[in-house]
This record gives structure tokens, sequence and C-alpha cells, in this order.
């Protein structure tokens, strides 16, 4: 048997109501245990296998996380055939990404693709007919082109990476005509049309590659921090937008001091809202922790609500806070519209494009809506799209995507620089190989195999 | 019976390109070895084409002669023309093709036969493999002789029950007008060995005196100095030309109109033939919008007359083809001398070998060549090279030489012909090759020499030179990175001279070589480095290194990525069928081929990554991890 313990979450992060968390190996009720009280005050240790428990994860500070029910299999009656525990948690996200944090804190490992499967067989619990349909293993060639993805995938993804490898193979079979039968009367492709047909090609990808970013913010989540100077607003906008008092709002610069969380669903697309400390040179210990976290979070976050104050001056921080955000996507919040502006904004534009910017009070609650527009807009596009299956697959179909598409912008390069045609074919055979990978299939014979159909050669 | 003279450590059946490789390299291992042929007088004959190397084979023949093969040392000395193909492309597919004075071939490659120590040469058919428990012991031939051997090579290229087609006639015979083996296929057939029949033919030769070669295009060789063996100087070769053209619409309409003639089309011929070498017929049938097809006129001699067709292969009645011939611009009076014809011959599974090429049923029973339906003298001879090899290492007890595809050509052979599901005869083609960039015929003999060296057929000398080149390159190497050329003008101005950009920061002289407009003897020349090395070579070495650094590390990079599969193997005995989890089409492809490592298994057509990923964990666990 393995000797540590492994976790994951096993089921799809997003909008499902109950999200489970599976541990399995020797310590993984001891792990469990760590975090967990049950109300009835047992320990998760005296219960027998297959039993239930219901109660509260608390994180470091002793602060509950998440209502939880916990389900104990020990060994050899389990799935893995070690003790495996699972969480089920009901909390969003956020929750459930800091319950699977405290687990692996607390001594667990996080369990590679298909480790569990791989457990499973090893311990002799299931054949490899069942292993065949989970199996993600180790190398790296298997690793991207498991059938599972091909099932995963047996939608409009598979239908149309088939059909971009067509035109890729299309093209290959054409440069490879060009150099193997060099002496035939062939037609040798020329250099402007490999590039009209490469970058076709490389468009097709990248459209891939948007639709499962999409895909990725369906399952994950969005993140969207507020930033700011101090005292700003940031707290009080966070909670109308929220629609919660989550956040302490007070008149004292520097009063949230740690990043404030809440998760809310813009058409079904977990928004995961952060509430940050506002930033400013500090000799307070504390709050200069806090604002080191807030620069964390700017990194962290895919989209950034920077708040200035309508009712002051813009100053060098502001200036900076804006330039900060420039790598992200981002919106300027004039806050406190309420008050008389002290703010030039003529200046402001030159930091920031006009139609970014929106001017709300929040103590007013106006323009509260245009703000949540402009989230939407940067979210989820103007057009909103459906929650389609097809678009949703794993980050490692995406990294091989990603890694094809990489090859095909060689390819291009090398195509520009009028190099050889054996090594822009070489890109090329590169990214159909990985493209194959994802969707299972072997690339063996295709290439000489479409010449001689395409091509009259031979001697 | 047992008389001693019959007693050999190697036997070699079949004295073609294969065999007389394999034959060599067994006697040069000072193992005594018999070459039985059928006809003493048709030693390394060249039945079609008379030309050695082209594209993706002369990459096989620049590995063969690094590890110490004969066949590019022959060319050289019979050649009449020599020509790089893919001359405008990378170094890795530019590629030698030489024109062989065809008489000149067979009669030097008997002198070096006939000369060599250890060597017996001998007329005989071979009609028996003998066997005794599963091991082979020798071989019968007709007339009721045996000889007995450790190892017996089997190289009989199309002579197993060949039959000769032109038109509606048949003939049997191994080639025009030879004899051929009519019982050695029931002998393997019942030791437990798969045959089947593919298909070949050959264009017709026509008299050089009745070619208007005004109507043609001159195709002469190259006038450089260059060599087509690593260990021979490069010099300026005989050029003699070949010339170039075109079928056309009235040829097109003779074949159509009279397609129902055409062995292919009439039925008498049914098996694969390949693809690589379609029959006239055959390209006007499948390409109808075609309206010409090219044929180049090649001499098959220094002294004849006689010119190969290429181009015009066909196995129509003769009177036809004198037909198509003449519809031929530049052949409109050309007369035929000898005509074109199909051949059909047994050839064995070559799944059923290892890559080894030892027979995986009979032990020291070896296969090489057409016999392991492959085409081509160049794809036969690393064949009878590497079979040669291995029954030699194998009786003086030393371990096996398996090339890789990630090292050679030859180990892209080998594992190509063993692992995938063949329907045609192999030819060799650099796309086949996914480490082509490596894979050089410029740095074979860097890549290959030392396992020639060790085995014994590369002596100190060539392989001082080898490793002299090594160091060279190492040298040259590290001067460029060091020498740093700065931004000043005058330094620029050379640049600018060598048309190329000018430099703003100090720049070593290997950045500089990245650019393609530089050249590496430009490069030292004009910026005064004065750089002596001993072998010339070094500094192709060097700039293709360079220049395609980034690819190469590529390969490199991918060869890693792989390299895990290739290590872990696969027991001869692993039962596929006790599997649960593979599909009924991978359980029977791996139980056929029974691949020797998950590599070679990955490499199995309908067998999928989900499949291997299953084999993948089940090795894991039963290695107890
Ligand atoms: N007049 C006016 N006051 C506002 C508005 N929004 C917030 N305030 C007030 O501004 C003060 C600071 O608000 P917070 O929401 O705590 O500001 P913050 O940016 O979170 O501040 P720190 O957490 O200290 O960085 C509070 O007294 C709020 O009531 C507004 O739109 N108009
Ligand atoms: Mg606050």
């Amino acid at each position: 048997m393995e000797e540590d313990t492994i976790t994951a979450l096993a089921t799809k992060a997003g909008e499902s109501a109950v999200n489970i968390i599976k541990i399995s190996g020797n310590n993984s009720i001891e792990i469990a245990q760590k975090i967990f009280k049950s109300k009835s005050q047992r320990k998760l240790q005296e219960l027998k296998t297959y039993s239930m428990i219901y109660g509260n994860i608390y994180d470091e500070n002793g602060d509950i996380i998440d209502e939880v029910i916990i389900s104990i299999m020990k060994t050899p009656h389990s799935y893995t055939r070690e003790d495996v525990v699972e969480i089920n948690c009901h909390g969003g996200i956020a929750a459930v990404n800091k319950i699977l944090d405290l687990v692996i804190k607390s001594g667990a490992r996080l369990a590679e693709p298909g480790e569990f499967t791989k457990r499973a067989f090893m311990n002799g619990r299931i054949d490899l007919t069942q292993v065949e349909a989970i199996a993600d293993i180790i190398y790296a060639k298997t690793e991207t082109s498991l059938k599972i993805a091909a099932n995963n995938l047996k939608g409009i993804l598979s239908q149309e990476i088939k059909s971009i490898r067509k035109d890729l193979l299309d093209l290959i079979i054409d440069v490879e005509a060009s150099i193997d039968f060099t002496e035939e009367d062939i037609e040798i492709i020329t250099y402007d049309e490999m590039l009209k047909r490469v970058k076709f090609i490389s468009s097709k990808l990248k459209e891939l590659i948007k639709n499962e970013e999409k895909g990725e913010i369906v399952k994950n989540g969005i993140k969207v921090a507020i930033i700011g100077k101090p005292n700003v607003g940031k707290s009080s906008l966070l909670n109308l937008i929220i629609k919660k008092d989550k956040a302490i709002v007070t008149p004292i610069p520097g009063t949230t001091r740690d990043a404030v969380e809440e998760i809310l669903y813009l058409n079904g697309i977990p928004v995961i809202m952060t509430d940050t400390a506002g930033i400013r040179e500090s000799k307070n210990m504390i709050e200069k922790i806090g604002v080191n976290k807030s620069m964390g979070e700017i990194e962290r976050s895919d989209i950034l609500i920077i708040v200035i104050d309508n009712s002051r001056k813009i100053t060098n921080e502001d200036i900076e806070i804006l330039n900060k955000s420039k790598e992200k996507k981002h919106i300027l919040c004039i806050n406190k519209i309420d008050k008389k502006s002290k703010i030039d904004k003529m200046e402001i534009k030159k930091y920031i494009d006009e139609k970014l910017i929106v001017e709300v009070s929040a103590l007013k609650n106006t323009g509260i809506d245009k703000l949540e527009e402009k989230i939407k807009d940067l979210t989820i596009g103007k057009d909103r799209f459906e929650i389609e299956e097809k678009i949703i697959i794993n980050k490692r179909q995406k990294i091989t995507i990603q890694k094809a598409k990489e090859s095909i912008d060689n390819a291009i390069n090398a195509i520009k620089n009028k190099l050889s045609q054996e090594f822009p074919a070489l890109d090329l055979r590169n990214a159909y190989n990985l493209l194959g990978e994802i969707i299972g299939e072997n690339t063996n014979e295709d290439i000489l195999n479409g010449i001689f159909s395409k091509f009259c050669v031979g001697k | 019976m047992n008389n001693s003279k019959n007693v050999f450590d190697v036997i070699v059946v079949g004295a073609g390109h294969a065999g007389c490789e394999a034959a060599l390299v067994c006697s040069r291992l000072n193992l005594k070895t018999l070459l039985l042929t059928i006809n003493i007088d048709k030693i390394a004959l060249m039945p079609c084409n008379p030309s050695i190397g082209g594209v993706g084979k002369s990459q096989l023949v620049a590995e063969l002669d690094a590890l110490g093969g004969q066949m590019a040392k022959t060319a050289e000395k019979t050649l009449i023309q020599l020509k790089i193909l893919n001359k405008s492309k990378g170094p890795a597919v530019q590629s030698l093709r030489a024109q062989i004075d065809k008489k000149a071939y067979e009669i030097e490659m008997k002198y070096v036969l006939e000369n060599t120590p250890n060597l017996i040469l001998r007329q005989g058919n071979v009609c028996n493999i003998l066997v005794e428990n599963q091991i082979v012991k020798g071989v019968e031939i007709e007339g009721g002789i045996y000889f007995y051997s450790n190892a017996v090579i089997v190289t009989t290229g199309t002579f197993l029950r060949g039959r000769i087609i032109i038109g509606d006639k048949e003939y049997k015979a191994g080639r025009m007008g030879e004899y051929l083996s009519l019982n050695l296929t029931k002998s393997l057939n019942n030791l437990g060995i798969k045959t089947d029949r593919y298909q070949t033919a050959t264009p017709p030769r026509i008299d050089k005196r009745t070619i208007d070669f005004s109507k043609t295009i001159e195709q002469p060789g190259e006038f450089e100095p260059l060599n087509f063996s690593f260990w021979n100087e490069k010099t300026i070769h005989k050029n003699i030309s070949s010339y170039l053209t075109y079928t056309n619409k009235k040829t097109h309409e003779i074949i159509a109109k009279n397609i129902d003639k055409s062995p292919i089309r009439s039925g008498i011929i049914s098996t694969h033939g390949p693809r690589h070498c379609p029959s006239i017929d055959r390209k006007v049938i499948n390409f109808p919008e075609k309206t010409r097809h090219p044929v180049f006129i090649e001499p098959e001699g220094e002294y004849t007359n006689e010119m190969y067709l290429q181009g015009l292969t066909t196995s129509m009645p003769i009177e036809f083809q004198q037909l198509i011939v003449n519809s031929v611009e530049g052949l409109e009076n050309a007369r035929i001398i000898r005509p074109g014809y199909a051949v059909e011959y047994d050839y064995i599974f070559p799944s059923q070998l290892n890559l080894t090429l030892e027979s995986k049923i009979i032990e020291n029973l070896f296969f090489a060549g057409q016999i392991n339906g492959t085409s081509g003298y160049e794809e036969a001879a690393v064949q009878g090279f590497i079979a040669g090899v291995n029954a030699s290492l194998k009786l003086l007890k030393k371990p096996e030489l398996i090339l890789t595809r990630e090292e050679s050509y030859t180990g892209v052979l080998i594992d190509d012909l063993i692992t995938k599901e063949l329907y045609e005869p192999y030819r060799m083609y650099t796309s086949r090759a996914e480490y082509r960039l490596l894979l050089r015929s410029d740095n074979a003999d860097l890549r290959l020499s030392k396992y020639g060296y060790e085995i014994g057929l590369i002596n100190k000398k060539q392989y001082d030179k080898v490793l002299n080149k090594e160091k060279e390159i190492q040298i040259l190497n590290e001067f460029l990175k060091q020498k740093v050329i700065f931004p000043a003008s005058k330094n620029n101005e050379i640049l600018k001279n060598m048309n190329s950009a000018v430099i703003e920061v100090p720049t070593n002289l290997y950045q500089i070589l990245k650019r393609p407009e530089i050249r590496i003897l430009d490069l030292l020349n004009n910026f005064g480095f004065d750089f002596t090395i001993k072998d010339n070579d070094v500094y192709n070495q060097v700039e293709i290194n360079t220049k395609y650094e980034g690819y190469i590390l590529k390969q490199l990079e991918e060869i890693k990525k792989y390299s895990n599969l290739e290590k872990i193997t696969i027991p001869q005995t692993f039962d596929y069928f006790k599997i649960n989890g593979l599909t009924f089409e991978a359980k029977e492809k791996l139980n056929s081929i029974k691949p020797n490592t998950l590599g070679q298994a990955s490499r199995i057509a309908g067998v999928s990554p989900a499949d291997i990923s299953i084999l993948l964990i089940y090795l894991k666990s039963k290695s107890g991890r």
C-alpha cells in the first residue's frame, strides 16, 4: 500500500450544490479530524466504516469555514481499499478551496490525475476494464492522450479538433511531399500558400483556447478584486454588490486588514468578489501585511475594480495603483459622487480609457447597476454565452492546445523567415501530434498515405 | 555426410545487396561464412533503376557506411554521376544520388567478396532450411547437398516462387531470365514462418542510339568535389548526364484504350505493389486529370547503350510497351532492348522477426532484404548488415546491436518493419523519421561509427578520424562562443559587407553565425580569425548545429519525452489476452507483433494511448513497484 495520503476535489468545482473532497491513505481519518468538529462531539476515529457524520470545518484560527457531512470508508471497504474520507461541502467554491487547502496543510498531498484509480488498481480493487475508462497516468506521452479525454470530448470540441487536424494534415502532406518527392512533377507548395493556411489554423486554435477560457470560468469562477487607497469606499461597494454586510465599513482609513471574499453568480458564472486592504505606505505592521496581501490579490485576480474617492484629490498612490492594474482587465470606479468633486477627470483619462470609468455613490446606492454591467461585460463578454458542455475541458487539454498553438506559431515564424520546408514541417507535425493526443488518435501512417492519395508520385 | 568442408559458422542465402553485406560482415568478423547464390554471375545485381541513394535512401547508405558496410564504397568506385537532391533545402533532407554503372558494380562487389578472407562463394539453390529443436542447423541445396552452420541468413529477394508477368504472359523466374526458388517457401512455412505475396515492376530499357536527345532536357550531376563514402576524400566524379522528358496526352490515350491489357486490370496481378513505384498504367488510372508524367532517361552504365526509363514502369504486352515508349517526346523512334515486366514473389511478414532480424521462433535464423517486404537496394543492404552483425554477435556471444529510431534511419526502418502493419513493399522516406533533423547524412559517422568500431568493422584509423572530428567540433564551438566582436565601426563595416545587420552590443561569433545570411568560413576569414582544423567537415557540422540549434534542441526534447516508454520492456511471453482492459483490436495486434518495448507498442496502428496506459500500469504493478 502507498504510504502517503492523497486528496483531491472529487466533484466539478462550480455551481453544484455539494462539492466532495476525497482523502485516501493511511492518515486520511487523522487528517480530517484535525480540521473537523462534529456536532455530536464524536471523533472520526470512533466511527464504523460506511458511516456519516455532521459538523463544521475549522481553519487554523478556529473560524468556521463550512458546514459539512463527512463519510468514512475504512480499509479495505473503499474504492481505493485504503481508508477514505469524503468531505461533502455546502459552501461555494471559495470554501471548498479553503478546505482542500486545510487538508493539504494537515498532511495530505494533492493527488495526481487518476491517482485514486491507480491506487484502486494497485490494491486490486478494480480490474483494468475499469481503469481503462479512468486511466490518467504519469508519463508524458499518455498523460494528455487518454481515452477519458476522448470520452469527455465526445461533443463539439472533439469534432472541432478533428477538423483542425484535418486542415493541418492536408498542409503537412503538401509540405512533406515537397521534401520527399522533390524530383516529381508535383506542384510545390509556395511559402505564401503555406503561410495562409497555417495562419488559418492558428486562428482556429486561438478561438478554441478562448472558448476554453470561458469554460474555465464556468468551472472555477472569475476573481474580481476591489482595490484602492484606504477609505475610498471599497468595503461599502463590496457589500452593495453582494447585497450583504460582509465587510466592515468604518470612517477610519485602514479598516480592512485582510481580503474578504464572497461569491455571487452573474448569469450562472461564479464571480468571487474580494475586498482588499487599502493600499498605502504604512508604518503599522498589521496594516502593512494587509497591504502586501492586497498586492498579492492583484496578482491572483482576473479583474480589478480600482476605487478612487471623488471628494479627494488624485494622489501619486492612485496613479500607481492604476499603473499596477494595467496588466489585468480593470474598471475605474469613482466613488462618493454624492460629495463635491475634487478630482481632475481630464487627468484621469490620461491613464485610463473613458469607457472603463464608472461613477457611483456607495452611500446613496447610485450607479451600482452600471458597475455591475461593466463587471459582467468584462467577465462574460457582451454576448452572453451559454454554459455548454463542449467548452468545459480540463487544464491539461487546454495546456496541450496551447502547446499546439505555440508550435503552429513557430511554424508561422519559420515560414516567414523562409526556412527550408523541413523546419516548419517539424512544428506542424508536433502540433498535429499534440492535437492527436487530446482526442486519443495515433498518427502513424497518416502523412505518407495522404501523399500517395493526393499526388501522383513514384517512379 | 557431415563433411567438415561443408561446415560453416554462418550461411548466407542469396547474394543480392542484403546478402553481400551480411556475408561481408560475418567473414570480416572472422566467422567462416558461406554465401550461396543461385547464379554466381548475378551478384549484387541492380535489376531496377541504375542508381543508389535518393531522398531518405542516401541517409541509409551513409549510416551503413559509418557502421562499416560496403555499399557506399562500391558505389563510389562505380558511379558515373553524383547528384545532390533537395539542394535548396536544409542539410537534414539533402540527399545524394549516384548513377551507377550496373555491370561495374556487380564486378566490383564480386571482386570484394572473392577477396575477403573467411568468405566462401558458391553457386547453389537452397531448397530447405535445416532446423533441430527450433534451432537452425544449416541448409540443403537442390541436388541434395547439405551445408551446416550455426546461423543462417536468408536474403532471397524476389526469388521465392517468383512469377514474371508481361501482358498476358507469365514465366516462373526469380528475375527476368533467371532461375527461381520453388521450394524454400514451403520449407519456411513448415517451420511456422508465414508468407504472403508482393509484386513490383520495372520499366523497359531502350537503345541510346535511337533517342532524340534534342527533345529532352539534360540532367547533369554535380561538378563540385563530393564523396559518397565518408572514408574517401572528396573528388570530382564522372558526370554522365541523364535526360528528362514527359509523357503526353497521346501516351495516356494509348494506355487508357488498352488498359484491359494491363495485368493490373486484367486480374493477372492482384497482389499489392508499392505505391511509390506505380506503373504508368496505374498513374493514368488513378490520376486521369494529369496531362503529363515525367520520364527520366538514365544510362545503365558507361559501356552500354541501354537506357533506363524511370517513370515508364509497365507490364503491358510488349507491342503496347513499344507504342507507349514511342508516344513520348524524344523517344519517337526509340527501340526497346528489353521490356518492362512485373514480378510477384513471396515475402515473410516481418513482424515475425526480432529487432535483430532474427526469427522469433527459429533460433539463429535471420532474414534480410526484400524477403522482409521492403523495396530498394539501400533498404536491403542495411538489413543485410544488421542481420549479419547480429548473427555474428550472437555466435560470438556478444550483446546484440539494435539501433533505435532516435539515432538512425536504420532503426526507423527495422522498427517500422516489425511494428507497423504494411500493405506494400516498404521504401524509406525522410518523413518516416520523426527525428529527421538529427539523423542527417552528414553526421552519420558521428552518430554511428562508434558501433562499427566496437564491433570491429571500423578500424582504429577510421575511428580516430571520427574522434578527431568530434574533438575539433567542440573546439570550434568553444572558440565561436569565446570570440567576441565589439560594435566598433570597423567591425560593423565588415558585417555590412556580408549583407548582415550591424551589432550594437558586444556579440560573440556564435551569435553572429546564427544569422541565416552568415556562412562560417566567411565569418572567420572576414574577421581575420585564423582557425586551422584537419577535417573540413567540422565547419559544416558546427554551422549546422549553430544555425538550427533551436530546432535541434526541440527534437532532443521530444526524444526525452518519449524515452520513458522506450525503456519499458515487455516480455515476449506476455499474455495480452489476459488483460481485460485492452480493446480486442489492441489485443490481437499486440499479440501478433509482440513488441519489445512499450515505445514500440505505442507505434502499432490500432493500439490507442489508453491501451498503452493500461499496459504501463500493468507492467509497473507486475515489476513490483
Ligand atoms: N459620502 C459618501 N461616503 C461614503 C461612500 N462610500 C463610502 N463612504 C464612507 O467612507 C468611509 C470608508 O468606507 P469603507 O467602505 O470602509 O472604505 P474602504 O475603502 O473599505 O476603507 P479601508 O478598508 O480602510 O481601506 C465610510 O465612512 C463610508 O461610510 C459614498 O459613496 N459617499
Ligand atoms: Mg475596507
